[in-house]
């Protein structure tokens, strides 16, 4: 039987849609190799996700269940996991391609004397073996590779495999590993945690509004007095564009993206950044407001299904890639388009 | 304290790459330090200027790779290493990590060892973990900030999808870096003067004491992905709402929402 063993990336309790979405590509695997699908969680205190992993399909559940795993530590997590992969001994180990899986999956690989085939797009049976399909060099080329070891080891790009559907009556049995490690063991020890404000996440979303740094060029814009600095007066512009992008994303219970510049120019944080050395997202409306669309920003949202551009410059680059395009003024546009959407969709 | 610090050549960013025959061209492109290493090396810098030590540049490559270690030299690093082998070519990322692996045990006494985040080459991202677990080192990733080294153990700041933690590691330890720790230096002008002059061995995987690391990846060939076929359509109107109703109305129309 070739089983197939998925790692649910949770944290504190909850999983991202990556996760199921893992275990759907899963399903279509164990289909086709004719071999069960298990799930492995670890954590603390996260055995009502095992419930959620058999509602999207897993017939078998591993926790690595402990009070060492509250907060996340890559050695504590990497021998949960290979704990998991000894007591099912799977053909296949599939991961949300999230950083915790990406490092978890490179550690495994090494544990295993295996190979890893990341952030997957397609994947392929051929005789037994899976052939999987990932774009490098920010998806400029498509490789098709395959891992020649035991367990092949694969991690899955987010909204790649479909939308999973969860189904309620289904149910599976769990089994708890011991023999993870030892507090006094790790070699870290986590102080503190700062969360970033929450909202929907980049690359599970479905439609994610951009800003770059056309959002704080509004010369009509009326700066509050105290603020003289000119740095200041540039972010306070950036921040009162931003807002616009905000108020069109609740709307649409979409994500905030940004371009490199205006990460870089302190606008907002680098976790919100699209392109090459920021998150590589495929929403299915992708809208990009003062952004010029250099390659290494096309490069991270290039996939999207829909792309509309709002740009002041008819001739920026990125309108060549765009379904839609306005030229104009983000500033007079996004605000027209935000009352527009929530007369037609009713909000 | 020492400092070893994996950097890789890569074509640009803005190359326009294509396949070709089967293989991957990137035309006249300039061939450059992979950028997320710049960041390493920016933070190994820092830290043994604050800490005190050297900071020496590896690398796994032919001899173009030497442009990315003159590169780290000429940011300021004290040495630099080319594992240049022609039996260690088109190694997969876990044998990459394997040798980066013994290059770092053949410096020697290192106390930690600095990765970038992810190669802009084949957008693998996982040699630092492997590297980490196949010299049984914590991996402490995606670091955007060191508070202390003291005492064989590091007090820093690692970025989480969910935020950042703040956390203790024992050294030696394996770290990547992502961009919020420092914008990387300049090379000076007697860091480039001092790089051109410097002679960067070879060592071999007999000089390492190992043999060729098995692939475990096999490929089976590379394509251009497939042309997207898209019509570009202007929307217009006399007023932002006219505009702003054309567009909504359209973009209803792809059934996306
Ligand atoms: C190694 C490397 C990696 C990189 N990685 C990334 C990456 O991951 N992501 C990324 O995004 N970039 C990346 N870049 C940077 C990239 O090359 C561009 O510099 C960046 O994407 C430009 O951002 P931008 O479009 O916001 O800014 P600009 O290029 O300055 O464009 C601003 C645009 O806003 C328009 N505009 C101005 N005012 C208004 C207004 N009021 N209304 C409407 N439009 C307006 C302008 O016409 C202009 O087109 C990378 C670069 C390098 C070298
Ligand atoms: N051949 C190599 N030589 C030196 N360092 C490397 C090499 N390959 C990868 N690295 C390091 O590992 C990081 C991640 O690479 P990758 O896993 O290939 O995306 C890079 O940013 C480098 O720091």
């Amino acid at each position: 039987m070739a089983k197939i063993l998925v790692f649910i990336d949770q944290y504190k309790g909850e999983a991202g849609m990556a996760s199921w979405e893992a275990l759907l590509a899963g399903k279509m695997l164990a289909d086709k190799l004719g071999g069960g699908l298990s799930a492995v969680i670890v954590g603390s205190g996260v055995e009502a996700l095992a419930n959620t992993a058999f509602h999207y399909g897993a017939e078998e559940v591993f926790l690595a269940d402990d009070v060492s795993l509250a907060d996340y530590r890559a050695e504590a997590y990497a021998l949960g996991l290979a704990k998991a992969t000894e007591a099912a001994d799977p053909e296949v180990v599939l991961f949300p391609t999230t950083t915790r899986g990406r490092e978890l999956a490179a550690m495994l690989a090494i544990d295993t004397d295996s190979g890893v085939l990341v952030d997957a797009t397609e994947m392929d049976v051929e005789d037994g073996a899976v052939v999987a399909t990932r774009p490098i060099y920010a998806g400029k080329v498509i490789a098709k590779v395959k891992c020649e070891a035991k367990p092949q080891i694969i991690t899955l790009r987010a909204r790649a495999f479909g939308k999973p559907e969860a189904d309620e009556s289904l149910s599976g049995n769990i089994t708890k590993l011991d023999g993870l490690m030892a507090e006094a063991d790790i070699a870290t020890k986590v102080l503190d945690t700062e969360m970033v404000e929450g909202g929907v996440s980049l690359t599970d979303a479905n439609v994610i509004v951009s800003g770059g740094r056309g959002v704080s060029n509004n010369a009509g814009l009326e700066v509050p007095g105290d603020i003289t600095d000119e740095k200041e007066i540039e972010i306070w512009k950036a921040t009162q564009g931003f807002g616009l992008i905000q108020e069109l994303a609740d709307v649409l219970d979409a994500a905030v993206g940004a371009s490199r510049a205006a990460v870089d120019a302190n606008y907002i944080s680098y976790a919100h950044q699209v392109g090459q050395t920021g998150k590589t997202v495929a929403p299915d409306l992708y809208i990009a407001c003062g952004i010029s669309g250099a390659i290494q920003h096309m490069a991270g949202m290039r996939s999207s299904k829909v792309l509309v551009a709002i740009n002041k410059d008819g001739d920026a680059p990125v309108f060549k890639e765009a379904r839609y395009g306005v030229v104009g003024d983000l500033f007079d546009v996004l605000p027209a388009i935000t009352a527009e959407f929530k007369k037609q969709l009713g909000k | 304290m020492k400092i070893v610090v994996c950097v890789k050549q890569v074509p640009d960013s803005a190359a326009a790459i294509v396949v070709e025959d089967g293989k991957v061209n990137w035309g006249d492109a300039p061939i450059v330090i992979n950028p997320w290493d710049e960041y390493a090396v920016e933070a190994a810098l820092q830290l043994t200027e604050k800490y005190g030590g050297d900071v020496v540049a590896l690398s796994m490559g032919g001899d173009k790779a030497k442009e990315a270690l003159k590169h780290a030299l000429a940011m300021g690093c004290s040495e630099a290493i080319l594992i240049n082998d022609p039996e260690l070519a088109e190694m997969d990322a876990s044998g990459a990590a394997k040798v980066l692996a013994a290059g770092i045990q053949k410096v020697g006494d290192v106390e930690m060892a600095i990765f970038g985040k992810q190669a802009i080459d084949n957008d693998t991202g996982v040699t630092p973990a492997m590297t980490a677990r196949v010299l049984g080192w914590p991996m402490i990733s995606l670091i955007s900030a060191v508070e202390n080294i003291a005492d064989g153990s590091i007090k820093a700041k690692r970025f989480m999808e969910e935020g950042n933690q703040i956390f203790e590691s024992k050294l030696p330890a394996v770290a990547s870096i992502v961009k919020d720790y420092s914008d990387p230096r300049y090379p000076s002008f007697m860091g480039i003067r001092k790089a051109s002059r410097a002679e960067i061995p070879n060592l071999t995987a007999g000089d390492l004491g190992i043999s060729k690391p098995e692939n475990k990846v096999k490929w089976f060939g590379v394509d251009n992905p497939p042309v997207r076929d898209i019509t570009n359509e202007k929307i217009e109107g006399e007023t932002p709402e006219e505009i702003a109703a054309n567009l909504v109305s359209k973009i209803m129309e792809e059934k996306v929402l």
